[in-house]
């Protein structure tokens, strides 16, 4: 009994060890696929529609929602304080530095790393992926590095969409709907938004969190169980295992960011 | 005929969030307003105490923005105390600020953040590059006002 306990806890040791050792090992053959030009860049435009263009619709109307509830929360909280002059800094601060690279990974990895996950589980369980292997065709090189690089591409992106539409949702409630006046949103919002601080963070924040959805999702996909069970599972894994780690490393990331402002 | 659909989807995503990136930049954190184009001369002066002064603040006369503080070190004077040397930059089309002006640090408002405010002196000759403004007077410290109010009422 106290055996098979021991040997269960060193079992799963073992394989959580190994199964980073192959994401790790997957990340750094997608990176360094060696990519031929046209073609290469053919399938990195194919995924960047699939991944990319097909999320924008959904980022770009939570992006408006989010931004006019921080505007309508914003103004009831700052006008019992008369300073709802200062809603435009409070919408743009949030936006930039934090819901914006964070709820956009969030919705990324719920969109995009679900599909990725679930497609290449597919490929797995109908052998397409052995089959590669069977031609001489190398499947990292061929259906890993394209996914990896467009999601790594598409999530920046997708965030400056984000947080502009949200600005733009949050102006329209805070000064065209409550009356907020216009030139002091703009210009305190200009006041307290640096480009280097703020706005470079918040993209290299989407940048990393771009990384870590896309390498979960194809590594899930990758070392899902060929059933239909096992995928389901996998996109599950995708979603969850990504969430935590967007959320997880956003605190570090502004306590490096952050702190000395 | 499909790829060049899906390629054009993506020029307008790529294009979409280049305008994304350019709203951000130009109209929400102002950067066509502050600095990188705008070039200016630095300026000097030491504070006894720059109460919660930062590298950004703004510089003024009269209210009106010219110049931004750039940076704020640690120096002894020659009497070998400590002081606060704070580097600011003037921007270029403000070069008539005679020599004898003074600085001092105000507070915008009353929890507001602090800056330099200069009061131009009456000298023929301006400040120019690397020069030093040789009248101070330190921020107004609020801790300082109470406590000098609760103890002494001379």
């Amino acid at each position: 009994m106290l055996i098979a306990s021991l040997q269960n806890i060193g079992g799963g040791t073992l394989s959580s060890l190994a199964s980073i050792g192959r994401a790790s090992l997957v990340l750094f053959r997608a990176i360094f696929a060696r990519p031929d030009i046209i073609s290469g860049f053919r399938r990195l435009v194919a995924q960047i529609y699939s991944v990319g263009v097909l999320s924008i619709v959904i980022i770009a109307i939570s992006g408006f929602f989010i931004g006019m509830v921080l505007g309508l929360q914003g103004y009831t909280i700052l006008s019992r304080f008369g300073a709802d002059q200062a809603l435009g800094q409070l919408i743009a601060l949030s936006m930039v530095r934090e819901l914006g690279p964070v709820v956009g990974a969030l919705l990324f990895a719920g969109r995009a790393g679900s599909a990725l996950t679930a497609e290449i589980g597919l490929m797995k369980t109908t052998e397409q992926l052995s089959s590669m292997e069977m031609m001489g065709v190398d499947p990292v090189h061929r259906v890993i590095a394209p996914r990896f690089w467009a999601g790594q591409i598409s999530l920046p992106l997708l965030t400056l969409i984000f947080n502009a539409v949200a600005i733009v949702g949050g102006y329209l409630v805070g000064v065209d709907w409550l009356g907020v006046d216009s030139g002091a949103f703009w210009s305190n919002m200009q006041s307290a938004v640096n480009f280097k601080e703020d706005i470079l963070n918040g993209v290299i924040k989407s940048v990393v969190f771009g990384t870590v959805v896309t390498w979960i999702a194809v590594y899930q996909g990758l070392n899902s169980v060929p059933t239909s069970e096992g995928i389901g599972r996998a996109t599950t894994k995708t979603v969850v295992y990504s969430s935590l780690c967007v959320l997880g490393l956003d605190f570090f990331l502004t306590a490096v960011m952050f702190r000395e402002l | 005929m499909r790829t060049r659909l899906i390629e054009l989807w993506v020029g307008i995503f790529v294009v979409l969030a280049i305008a994304a990136f350019l709203m951000l930049a130009l109209q929400v954190s102002g950067l066509s307003d502050f600095s990188l184009h705008r070039k200016g001369y630095m300026v000097k002066a030491e504070f006894t105490n720059i109460g919660g002064l930062k590298p950004r603040s703004k510089v003024v006369i009269s209210g009106v923005t010219i110049g931004r503080v750039t940076e704020i070190s640690l120096e002894k004077n020659n009497y070998d105390e400590f002081v606060a040397l704070v580097n600011m930059m003037i921007f270029d089309e403000f070069d008539k600020i005679p020599k004898d002006s003074s600085a001092k640090i105000l507070t915008s408002g009353l929890l507001g953040d602090n800056y330099i405010s200069i009061d131009p002196g009456f000298e023929e000759e301006f400040l120019h590059n690397d020069s030093y403004i040789e009248l101070t007077s330190q921020a107004v410290i609020l801790e300082d006002l109470i406590s000098k109010f609760l103890t002494g009422n001379n």
